[in-house]
């Protein structure tokens, strides 16, 4: 076993499927010599070389249009955004095109992609900081996966790549734990730190992770926590500090988004009556709204309280490391979520 | 545009400059010739009669027409082999049936039963036949050039010497996802042909209103590549340049861009009556219609008779007939069937 970071763990994912599978290949914006912005693809291109590994212009469309071109012609393309603000940028073949192909065609025709994008607020300001996951969520065709430690981003990326539909992998960008890309992340002090993936370690022989499956990441009796990427930990974190006041805190983490594992989820909501849901992302219409929504409705006999929503504030991030962490959830905010739940 | 101020019409200005020089030796290949009437044929009639069945029957949804502009997707596809790719537009039908999709897959699909060619989930703007190398036609304007791009990415890694064209139009011209995938083509050199469909009008909006320049293929130097603009009233001129630009593909020289100047007989879609065209414009182009024009050159030639070509004509009537006949007979789809398209 092995304490690597989620950086790592995807690249060696990318690497072991490029290995296993010769039509796998991988195309994005610096991601070839240059190993990426956050150092994730580092080495991937010298071991493959330019036919499999290739740098693209500054062509969202035509990024994402390639994969899905390349996967309905045989191919199994992984196609890496710079940054998931920039999914705007080629939008239309995402959900047009990659998501629709399959139901377009009568079943005949799929579109065996992977898009994988960076996520989270780091103090870039409003357009390099969203989490922008409900807009594939609610993409009827699209799988979302979105790990929250090493090996999960290892498993579920190996997933995801042998997965024959498309599928949007979501990896947190204070999560890649990487500090020696030192230009690139720099460390912010206070709750926006840099962290190493916190987790189970990486074994090192073959394995995968399903899409569609939840980790229990913490077990409890009082509360559900239902949380996603970083949020896991600050949630983990929120729950330590709650030991002393004896509230008993279960922290689910779907790790797919779709296909949601709500069997795991409602199975917690059964046994500890409340349910907390925790994202990253804006409050209004968000992959929390949703869970929140499910479990009310096919849970409600289960339920003490109302199901509450902890997310950022409906707002574009704002630069301001003070103003970011005003309207971030972070631990202390989640413990305050889980409290005002208990007393209800 | 100045260009317009020399000429008394708008065909008479495109006859001039797209008089291209033909190899006429090469082009005395009555199989070849005859193959691309049938086609032609078959196009013509099937469009025909999905125009009167959607005037008289509940044959569902919409209709873009390619009434007039057979010779384009005749005479590109006629220089393709069929294990190359082909992606079309909203107006696909030609494309379709060009390159290989049968007549009764066709309108099964039209008619949206279970035995069309995307199984009744597509209809007339999602036509998908991958046996035939037909990846689709997309209903999104230009959406299908980047998936084109990806097609000759997948052929390129393959090493068959396999092509990919993706057909758009004079509207599709200005979208930005058209501008990303050329760029990308030329830059890695991919095996693919880009095939424009200028017929004069986005909808309403005639090509001068939307472009600055005069022609399509004058952006082609702009992307690095070469372009041509061609009479696509005339099947052998437009079949000459798709073999030069399918040849240069497949020997790794990269893409072309081919604009091919044409006209629908027919509105935007449905019945719309294309007021805003001038009516001697149509009379003008209607007097060009690739079919005649292609009988002539052969009798004038000496390949073929008359008689031969009516003969021809009869059998591809009798061909419709039997496919409109098929489809309606065919089964429904099974609306329970449908959740099981959506993910393999």
């Amino acid at each position: 076993m092995r304490n690597i970071t989620m950086a790592e763990a995807i690249n060696e994912a990318i690497r072991e499927e490029m290995h296993r599978d010769p039509r796998v290949i991988l195309f994005g914006e610096d991601v070839g010599a240059f190993g990426g912005p956050f150092m994730v693809t580092k080495g991937i291109f010298d071991e493959f070389g330019p036919h499999r590994v290739r740098d693209t212009p500054i062509s969202e469309s035509a990024i994402i249009g390639c994969a899905v071109g390349a996967a309905v012609a045989g191919w199994r393309p992984i196609a890496e955004l710079q940054y998931s603000d920039f999914i705007t940028c080629g939008f239309d073949q995402l959900v047009n095109q990659a998501a629709k192909i399959r139901l377009m065609s009568g079943g005949k025709i799929s579109v065996p992609m992977v898009l994988r994008a960076p996520i989270g607020a780091r103090v870039r300001g409003a357009q390099h900081d969203q989490c922008p996951e409900a807009w594939c969520v609610h993409t009827p065709g699209l799988k979302v996966a979105i790990p929250s430690t090493a090996y999960d981003a290892k498993g579920l990326l190996k997933a995801a790549i042998r997965d024959d539909n498309p599928v949007v992998f979501f990896e947190h960008k204070l999560l890649y734990g990487n500090r020696s890309a030192s230009a690139a992340d720099k460390a912010v002090p206070g709750e926006l730190a840099l962290q190493d993936a916190a987790g189970p370690e990486v074994p090192e022989g073959e394995y995968v992770v399903p899409l569609g499956v939840a980790a229990v990441r913490r077990e409890g009796n009082d509360v559900t926590v239902v949380a996603t990427a970083l949020m896991v930990h600050k949630a983990l974190e929120a729950a330590g500090q709650l030991q002393e006041t004896e509230i008993s805190v279960e922290i689910i983490d779907p790790r797919t988004l779709v296909p949601l594992d709500k069997e795991t989820i409602l199975r917690s909501v059964r046994k500890t009556g409340r349910a907390l849901v925790v994202t990253e992302e804006t409050r209004t219409a968000s992959c929390a709204a949703e869970i929140s929504a499910m479990i009310s409705e096919e849970a409600f006999d289960y339920l003490d309280a109302p199901v509450v929503r902890l997310c950022t504030m409906d707002m574009p991030l704002p630069f301001a490391p003070l103003a970011q962490k005003a309207v971030i959830p972070d631990a202390p905010a989640i413990r305050q979520a889980i409290t005002n739940l208990m007393a209800r | 545009m100045a260009y317009l101020a020399l000429f008394q019409s708008s065909s008479e200005y495109f006859m001039e400059v797209v008089k291209l020089p033909r190899d006429k030796e090469k082009l005395r290949d009555k199989k070849v010739l005859m193959s691309m009437l049938r086609k032609m044929y078959e196009i013509r009639l099937a469009e025909e009669a999905v125009y009167h069945a959607f005037l008289s029957e509940p044959m569902p949804g919409t209709i873009h027409q390619s009434i007039g502009e057979e010779a384009v997707a005749v005479g590109i596809c006629h220089a393709l082999r069929p294990d190359d790719y082909v992606t079309s537009t909203h107006r696909g039908h030609a494309h379709a049936i060009a390159k290989g999709a049968t007549l009764r897959s066709f309108f099964a699909e039209m008619y949206a039963k279970s035995t069309g060619m995307s199984g009744g989930m597509g209809g007339s703007m999602h036509l998908f036949d991958k046996e035939h190398g037909f990846l689709g036609s997309i209903g999104i304007v230009g959406a299908g050039i980047p998936i084109a791009c990806g097609a000759a990415l997948a052929a390129q890694l393959e090493g068959k010497g396999q092509v990919a064209v993706g057909f758009f139009g004079d509207g599709a011209a200005n979208e930005g996802a058209v501008h990303e995938a050329m760029n990308l083509a030329a830059v890695w050199k991919l095996p693919v042909v880009f095939v424009c469909e200028n017929n004069l009008y986005a909808v309403s909006t005639p090509v001068e209103n939307s472009m600055a320049i005069a022609q399509v293929a004058d952006r082609a130097v702009a992307y690095g590549m070469p372009g041509v603009t061609v009479d696509g009233m005339d099947v052998l001129a437009v079949y000459d340049q798709a073999v030069e630009a399918v040849e240069r593909a497949r020997q790794g020289d990269g893409p072309s861009l081919i604009e091919c100047m044409t006209y629908r007989f027919k509105g935007h879609s449905r019945f719309e009556p294309a007021t805003y065209r001038p009516k001697d414009e149509l009379d003008e182009w209607m007097a060009r219609d690739p079919i005649p024009q292609l009988i002539r050159f052969l009798v004038q030639q000496g390949l073929a008779s008359e008689a031969e070509a009516d003969a021809l004509k009869a059998e591809v009537e009798a061909a419709v007939k039997d496919a409109v006949a098929f489809a309606k007979a065919s089964p429904d789809v099974d609306p329970s069937q449908v959740p099981s398209f959506v993910f393999a």
